[in-house]
Formats: structure tokens, sequence, C-alpha cells
């Protein structure tokens, strides 16, 4: 799968034409450390791009979640909320939630533009 | 070591409580416990050994050096403990006549008019009970005058990205919701990020001055200003009072309401669950709103009671933590008007002088004179070494000293945040410096030691993420 990455580390999964995932990098959770707890938006719930619609809790401080999309949640990762672990151990598969009728999209990197900012935080 | 409940026999005890007095009489059966009363059997002994060996299981003030940054945990000195312990101010009850308590009274009139001054405001609450409590108070002042005057559109509260996590957490409990801006790149606010956030929807805005990395904001009349021309108030967090008291008055500032921290700048024990208190102080516009009963009077003439028919209501019992105000009172009257100003300036200087001494190897995250604390980056360590800012606070525990405080402010990454306070010696700090110094040697000769630290603490790394997820926090009996 094609990721398009946010410079906050949130990352976005292309469905289908009208329909995305959206979850945090490895690099995201590789600083943010052991999480444990998520707050997910409920299925229904409008998402805005560069808006918050979700916050982590790791062992070292709380994040808001930002969404890379404008559109409607159709579906949201249960499996999180009683297993924030998820997230560390396979954070491109830990999608957070699912949106439907996209209807617009935040200025996103591809992968190899993302891991080059990465680079550029590290230093 | 073993918890209280697993020491001790059957039948062993000790008789500390005085013989019964009044009449025994039995409880109706469905008020009776059901189950066996599970209380620790031990000797006197086993107890004073018990509790040492707690207490020489942990760190505190009083045993070695604690530069926890923006925690501000100076000695508190022993007179302090002294006049709470007085039996007048010990066992008197909230409720006596107030003709019974004029000594206590006084005690709290006097707090509240010398933090007045201290902080350039015109009135005083000592009600809250902590911090955030207090942050909780001071957002209520601001709602309730915004409530008062009928201008109920605004429901917006600004706080800077570098706040502590209590403020946005004390606006969203007070119903406010919370526009976060951004630090410019020095540190402080960000003028033009201010001026677009203010509008009609602004309450106020919360701001800690000096902020939490430790500088003095040099724009704060601007920012002040600015939030009132759009007709919202301004909230002083008092966290790092320690580096301005006696030296400049957050009232002057523009400022107002504050909440102060006895138990940081004021000399009174922090944390281990005891009382802390964190009064608020407002302008004179705002005290009728100031929760509670009010203490009016003099000396000469008494103290009296007085309430506010448009008070907030109390947030707490009474006076709040009072025997915590005996010891801050204490404190500040011991300090006297030459002294406060003295403390505030040693701290900085303090603080000042570990920097620079830091400074040879360690990357400030800014890199100017600071107040009473500074933070450090460890990205660059980090990304060259793997030793993370955790690695190196863990290793300083095997040489005695507490931790600085990691990972905070959030807009610094491998931040470690030291705060040394005005009441440790130059050779404390030296050593602590000297240890800093030899840790960020050893990140590069010996990664893996610092990975592996601490190697002589009772407890080295705990699972924090078992600790927050599956916490254990009660006995189970078998």
């Amino acid at each position: 799968m094609a990721l398009y990455f946010m410079k906050s580390h949130e990352w976005l999964n292309e469905l289908d034409d009208n329909t995305v995932t959206i979850g945090i990098s490895d690099y995201a959770q590789n600083e943010l450390g052991g999480l444990v707890f998520v707050n997910l938006p409920e299925p229904g719930d409008e998402v805005t791009v560069d808006e918050p619609f979700a916050d982590v809790e790791s062992v070292k401080a709380v994040s808001d979640i930002y969404s890379p999309v404008s559109g409607t949640v159709l579906e949201i990762n249960e499996e999180l909320l009683d297993a924030p672990e998820t997230i560390n151990d396979a954070p491109y598969d830990a999608w957070f939630i699912k949106v439907e009728n996209v209807t617009a999209h935040a200025d996103l990197m591809t992968e190899e533009e993302y891991n080059a900012y990465c680079e550029t935080l590290a230093e | 070591m073993n918890l209280i409940f697993e020491i001790g026999k059957e039948g062993r005890g000790l008789s500390l409580l005085p013989k019964c007095d009044v009449p025994v009489t039995d409880l109706p059966e469905n008020l009776k416990r059901q189950s066996e009363l599970h209380l620790p059997q031990v000797s006197e002994n086993e107890i004073s050994r018990h509790y040492t060996k707690l207490a020489q299981r942990t760190h505190g003030v009083n045993k070695g050096f604690y530069p926890l940054g923006s925690c501000t945990m100076k000695y508190n000195p022993k007179v302090n403990e002294e006049m709470a312990a007085l039996k007048g101010f010990r066992q008197v009850h909230p409720l006596q006549d107030e003709s019974t308590v004029q000594g206590s009274l006084e005690v709290i009139k006097m707090t509240e008019d010398i933090l007045s001054e201290i902080l350039g405001m015109d009135a005083f609450t000592l009600q809250p009970a902590a911090g955030a409590h207090g942050e909780f108070t001071g957002l209520l002042l601001i709602k309730s005058y915004h409530t008062d005057r009928g201008d109920t559109k605004r429901t917006k509260i600004i706080v800077p990205d570098s706040a502590h996590g209590t403020n946005p957490a004390s606006a969203a409990m007070c119903g406010y919701e919370v526009v976060s801006i951004p630090s410019a790149e020095d540190g402080c606010v960000d003028l033009d990020a201010l001026r677009d956030a203010v509008g009609e929807d602004t309450a106020g805005l919360m701001l800690t001055n000096p902020n939490t990395v430790g500088l003095f904001d040099k724009n704060i009349l601007e920012i002040t200003k600015i939030v009132h021309e759009a007709g919202g108030l301004c909230y002083y967090d008092g966290a790092n009072l320690n580096a301005v008291m006696g030296q400049a008055r957050p009232g002057d500032m523009g400022f107002d309401c504050v909440h102060v921290n006895l138990h940081k700048t004021f000399s009174t024990p922090h944390g281990g669950g005891g009382p802390g208190s964190g009064p608020v102080g407002c302008k004179a516009f705002l005290q009728d709103f100031l929760p509670g009963a009010r203490i009016k009077g003099n000396i000469e003439d008494g103290y009296y009671y007085e309430d506010s028919p448009k008070s907030m209501g109390s947030v707490k019992m009474f006076h709040g933590n009072f025997l915590v105000v005996v010891r801050a009172l204490t404190y500040m009257l011991t300090l006297g008007k030459e002294g406060i100003p003295e403390a505030s300036a040693n701290a900085v200087l303090n603080a000042n002088y570990m920097r620079v001494k830091l400074a040879k190897k360690y990357e400030m995250a800014y890199d100017t004179t600071c107040m009473h604390e500074f933070v450090m980056d460890l990205s660059e360590l980090k990304h060259r070494t793997g030793v993370s800012a955790l690695d190196v606070a863990k290793g300083l525990l095997d040489y005695g000293v507490h931790p600085p405080t990691m990972y905070f402010p959030l807009i610094v990454h491998e931040a470690l945040m030291v705060e040394p306070c005005e009441t440790e010696p130059r050779e404390v700090m030296d050593e602590a410096c000297d240890t800093l110094l030899e840790l960020y040697d050893l990140a590069e000769k010996d990664p893996e030691w610092l990975h592996a630290a601490p190697h002589n603490a009772v407890i080295g790394r705990p699972d924090e993420v078992g600790a927050a997820r599956k916490p254990v926090v009660k006995y189970t009996w078998e």
C-alpha cells in the first residue's frame, strides 16, 4: 500500500477513491514511547483537515492526532481502545479510523519525502 | 521489601491509644462489617523500622539534591514545622466562634495581605488545595466576571503550547474551549499568533512567566494588552514565581488574577499525598467573586467573616489547608522584605551557574540567560549515541541526585529541565554538574551502561505502561 504522511506524523492510506484509513507513523510511536490510552471519535462524526480527531496518551505525554482529510468517520478501530500497545508494535497496521465521503486532503508527503523529513528532525 | 501487612504476628501490637472514656454501644446488625478488618499486627519497633526503611528507599530534599525543573524543590526550614505544630493552630476548629480563633484569622488575613503585596493583587483566597485547583478557581473568577456582565459569548481560553498540562485541563474542566498558540523561535509567546487568536470569544489567557523554558517573556506588557483590548482577562500561573518573587509583580505585568503554589515558592512540603496549597489572588474588580467567606477587620478591632453575595461559592471547606498557610507565613516573615527578593535572585543565580557549567557539553534549548531554571536538549546526543534524556536521568540516580524534569516542556525534544533552587550550596551544584558532564562522556564511551542504568537504585526501570494500564494500588488478602 502507498502511504501518505503529514508533518504531524499521521499516515493516510487510500482504500479507494472515497475511503481512507488514518494512523500514526513509526517515528511518532517511537517518539511518544509506550502508549497507554487512545481516544477515538464515534462512527458518523465529521473530521476536518488539519484538525485533531483523536488523542493518544503515552508514558510521556498526551498528544492530539490530526486528520489528513475532511470526511465522515465510517468505522473506528475498537481494538486499539483495549490494546493501545498495538500502535507501538505495528504502527502501519494499527489504523485509528476509516473515513468515507472524503472532501478535502491536507498537503501530504510520500513515504520517501516523509523519511527525509524525519531525518531533518533528528539532526 | 515487605508491606506492613506482611510483617508482624497475630496478636502482636502496641497500645498508643488511651483507654476509651465514653460508654461503648453496639452498632445495629446491618451496620456491622461483614468481613474481617485487616489491620497490621506489629510492635512499635517493627513499625519504626518499617517506615525508616521506606524513607531510606526514597529520595527527598532532606536526603540530597533535587533539581526537578518546574517544581521548586527548595529546602523547607524546620521552623515552619515548629509554628504549624503550635497547639493554638493545630487544635482549632473552623466552626469555633470567631472570637476564639482571632489568632488564626490574623494568620489568614496577614498571609492574604502579604501575598497581595508580593503578587501585586488586591485580594486573595487561601481555599484552593493545590496549583491546578488554583487554576480552576482563577478561571471560575474569569467566568464569573464575564457572566456577571452578561457577556456569555466568551467561550475560549488561550494557552501557549509551552504551558503546563494542567492549564488546558483546568480550562476544559471549567467548560472552556482551549486555543493553543505556538511559541516563537525564542521560546516566548508568538505575538502574531496571539493577535490572530484573540477576539470576541476570548474569555482569557493563561500564562506562566517566566515560562516553562525558564525565560521571562520580554513582551509581557504587550501580551496582556492584546488580551485586554480583545475584552479578555489575563491569568498568571504562579508555577515559576520563585524566579521573580519580590522582583517583579504579575499585577504590574497586567495580570488580573493569579495562583501561587505555597508548596513550591513558599517552602511548604511537596507531594507524597500531603496537602498542598494554591491560593488565588485577583485585582479589586474581581474580588467579589472569590470563593468562601472573606476575612475582614484588623488587629485592633478584631477579625470577622463576611460573605459576598456574588461569590462563586466555596471550592474547598473553610480556609483550605490552614496549617500549610501557617508554614508559608512563617517562611515569608522569616525572609522578610529583604529576604524574599534575595531568595529569588539566588534562585536565578544558581540556575545560571549550573547552566553555564553544563553548556560546556550539553546543548541548551535556548542559549540565553535563564531565570530560575533551564532546559537542556539532548536530541543531538541521542541521535549520535542512542542515549536519551531518560537514560541520563536514570544514570543520575546511581549518583544520588534526583533527575531533572524529563520530556517537559513538550516543545523541546529530549528535554531535561533543571531547577536548582536558592537553598543549594555551591558545592552541591558543582558535584551535580560534574556528574552530569561525566554522564555525557559516558554516553559516548559506554552507552550500554546508561541504557541499563540505574545500577544501584532499589527500583530500576518500572513498567510504566503496565502502571498506567493495569495499576495495582490496593493490597489484596488471600
